[in-house]
């Protein structure tokens, strides 16, 4: 194993290559249950506000860009199952291959994120936006700017997640291309994917919480 | 004592990794070594200590008088709120973990290094970069919302800089987490051979319960936090009554993070109480396992018990009822844990050295401050108790009388190690003495007080109350003085001390196998574990 791994990829604090990978994918997991905390605060805050103001949330939900939020969740899964690929073509050894998949998966956040900001506009421009821009009127507007308050909150940290994430997999992506990874070490590469994952997973249920309920009335 | 020091040991003075690593400032500052990150977060948690020790003082002296003379009401809001802030996030939460535990941990494992040494200096940054927006708000005018930063006072009412505040709070919120997360991994990941979980200095598996309480309850201050701001900045109304957003949700998030957060101070704490412990009394302790797992029973029971808090706040009474009896269980590991240090002690032969005896006040006061948790945790009592002095003199006793007493017993056990050299034992064996005596002084008049019927955060009290008021805060003198002597006696003993050698307690655990102070990488070759801990042989 440690044959064509380089020496230097070892630090002095551990022993060898695969005690350092195990403690590097137990950070990363450890520091997504901190993550799935989080997210839980909004996730919990939804739960309420949405128990109490059912129809509310439903209007509410109706305003969003439907199409959109469906494109921007292909864009998003699609990325997350090319970085995992790009995971599968490195322990293959085909470190060229991997590097065009990561920065594939990488254009793909930015698309995601070029797609939410058109919606954040045209969200703008209707006037949703509270405490910025908020015309909305009739008996539940309050309550509509709760569930708005939510998904600017929400999709906002859900969005710098993204942001990390694009950066992250560029760099994976520049790394790999210079022939930094090969089968026996890999660890940044998966590491990264397994980030890239808890942030496809929070959006799959951001998605229905704020763009399906839409359709439940 | 120095009479177990050797000429090697005379030779490795002022050697190991305080040299080792180079002397230059920039050798510190961008260190990676898990033993200069901790000395660096030693000297910043000293210094936030003694700010949020002044701000006690100045509330202490404005008590003395019932008109509150000193202080006016606004001045004392944003005094207490400095304390308490200061306090729990830049003092209590890293005291232990992040001083002693970067320090102890991979040495007691027998590892190198921490699993993330980066990590580890890129959270003592997050938590300098937190201190100066905290200490930025005194700058621009202070906070007056308390440390609990309640809705909707502090997003629709204050004036002050409640922003900055939640600001330095989330930075430090985060170097909390990362260094949670780095000392899990290096427990699972860097144990040396032989050096299986049973093994471990119960010390460790203190580090590592609480380490989970920090990865799971701070991520939703972090975001609750995070709430307050946008609403404040953006009019985010999640918690704003006027759009049907609810107050009473903040205070379940914060406490859902604030009652574990004690948990984070006062684990560290019981790990440091049972090593100084069993080398004062130079015994095996009583049921490792049960004191191992008790703390991991803690650190679960504790999130569920936040509701506790919130008995007068409106939620429902059968919530009430919930909350109550799963906040007495948590007595259950508690109370086993005090059983067990008591045993290790039975009709053994007390060591009274500074260390110890600040481990035994930590017991002491512990356990007080725990039954007045539970008198709290009675709904019935509790309605009567809750916002009174009771309320501030439960916590203090559990934060202060045992976090604190824990924290300086450990500095002082661990001084040696760190340093290279013994401190004056006489004049820390008074140190300890005055502490305790001045803590029960400041803070068992405030049970009276709030039984009575003070309330807590008012600056101004009813004239009956004075003569108590005043025992407290001569109290707080001698706890003050108390406090200021470590800084004498140890900064001398930085110069003058006598070498310690490598093992001046005759203690046991692989942090007294290796040279004082430590070399760089710890071990010059990883040790096999043979033995349990706390093998005392005489």
């Amino acid at each position: 194993m440690n044959a064509s791994m380089p020496a230097a990829a070892v630090q002095q604090q551990f022993d060898d290559a695969p005690q350092q990978k195990e403690a590097a994918m137990l950070g990363m997991w450890a520091f997504i249950a901190t993550e799935v905390l989080f997210f839980g605060v909004l996730f919990a805050a939804y739960v309420i506000c949405r128990w109490r103001f059912q129809l509310a949330f439903v209007e509410g939900s109706s305003h969003l860009d439907f199409p959109m939020g469906t494109a921007e969740t292909a864009i998003l899964l699609t990325s997350g199952c090319l970085s995992a690929i790009a995971l599968r073509q490195i322990q293959l050894n085909k470190a060229r291959q991997s590097a065009v998949l990561l920065l594939a998966a990488s254009l793909l956040g930015v698309a995601f994120l070029v797609l939410h900001g058109m919606e954040y506009h045209d969200e703008f421009k209707e006037g949703l936006i509270p405490g910025i821009r908020y015309v909305e009127k009739g008996p539940s507007a309050h309550e509509m700017e709760l569930f708005f308050a939510l998904y600017y909150v929400t999709t906002g940290f859900h969005s710098l997640h993204v942001l990390i994430g694009v950066v992250l997999l560029l760099i994976m992506a520049l790394r790999t291309w210079r022939g930094s990874f090969c089968a026996p070490y890999h660890t940044p590469i998966e590491i990264t994917g397994l980030y890239w994952s808890l942030v496809d997973i929070v959006w799959i249920f951001v998605y229905p919480a704020f763009y399906l309920v839409g359709s439940a009335g | 004592m120095n009479a177990t020091a050797t000429t090697a040991d005379l030779e490795s003075m002022g050697s190991g990794y305080l040299v080792e690593g180079g002397r230059t400032l920039w050798s510190w500052l961008g260190t990676r070594d898990h033993k200069r990150i901790a000395i660096l977060y030693t000297i910043a948690i000293t210094a936030f200590f003694f700010m949020g020790g002044a701000a006690a003082t100045l509330i202490r002296l404005t008590l003395i008088h019932p008109d509150g003379r000193l202080l006016s009401a606004e001045t004392y809001n944003k005094t207490f709120t400095f304390h308490g802030v200061v306090m729990v996030w830049f003092f209590l939460i890293p005291s232990i973990p992040s001083t002693m535990g970067n320090f102890l941990v991979p040495i007691m494992i027998g590892a190198r290094d921490m699993a993330f040494p980066r990590l580890n200096l890129f959270s003592w940054y997050l938590y300098m970069i937190g201190g100066l927006f905290t200490a930025a708000t005194l700058v621009f005018g202070g906070v007056d919302t308390g440390w609990t930063f309640y809705t909707p006072f502090s997003t629709m009412f204050s004036n002050t800089n409640v922003i900055l505040a939640v600001v330095g709070v989330f930075v430090v919120g985060f170097s909390t987490i990362l260094t949670g997360m780095n000392l899990i991994v290096t427990t699972h990941m860097m144990r040396a051979p032989g050096m299986h979980w049973y093994r471990l200095p119960l010390f460790v598996w203190a580090m590592y319960a609480t380490s989970v309480v920090m990865m799971l309850a701070t991520p939703v201050l972090a975001m609750t936090l995070a709430l307050i701001g946008l609403e404040r900045l953006a009019g985010v109304g999640i918690f704003d009554p006027a759009l049907g957003g609810d107050p009473i949700l903040f205070q379940h998030f914060f406490w859902f993070y604030s009652h574990p957060a004690v948990y984070i101070m006062i684990l560290p704490a019981m790990g440091v109480a049972s090593e100084l412990i069993c080398n004062g009394v130079r015994r095996r302790i009583f049921g490792y396992k049960f004191m191992a797992w008790s703390m991991f029973g803690i650190a679960f029971i504790g999130f569920l018990v936040w509701g506790h808090h919130m008995f007068v706040a409106g939620q429902s009474m059968y919530a009430g009822i919930v909350f109550s009896m799963l906040s007495f269980v948590v007595a259950v590991p508690s109370a086993i844990k005090v059983f067990n240090w008591l045993a290790t002690l039975y009709k053994g032969d007390i060591h009274f050295h500074a260390p110890m005896i600040y481990a035994l006040g930590f017991v002491g006061l512990f356990t007080l401050g725990g039954m007045t948790g539970l008198f709290l945790a009675a709904v019935a009592l509790d309605v009567n108790l809750t916002d009174t002095y009771f309320v501030v003199a439960h916590f203090h006793y559990i934060m202060v009388g045992g976090s604190v007493m824990a924290y300086l017993g450990g500095i002082h056990y661990w001084w040696p190690k760190a340093t290279g050299r013994m401190y004056s034992e006489n004049i820390a064996r008074l140190a300890a003495i005055l502490m305790f005596v001045g803590f029960n002084l400041t803070f068992f008049p405030q049970y009276i007080l709030g039984y009575e019927g003070m309330p807590r955060r008012y600056h101004q009290y009813l004239p009956q109350f004075q003569e108590l008021n005043v025992i407290s805060s001569i109290g707080a003198l001698i706890l003050a003085v108390s406090y200021l002597m470590p800084l004498f006696y140890l900064g001398h003993s930085l110069f003058r001390g006598e070498p310690a050698g490598s093992n001046p307690w005759r203690a046991t655990g692989l942090e007294w196998t290796i040279a004082s102070p430590p070399p760089e990488h710890n071990f010059h070759e990883t040790p096999v574990v043979t033995a349990d801990p706390y093998d005392y042989r005489d």
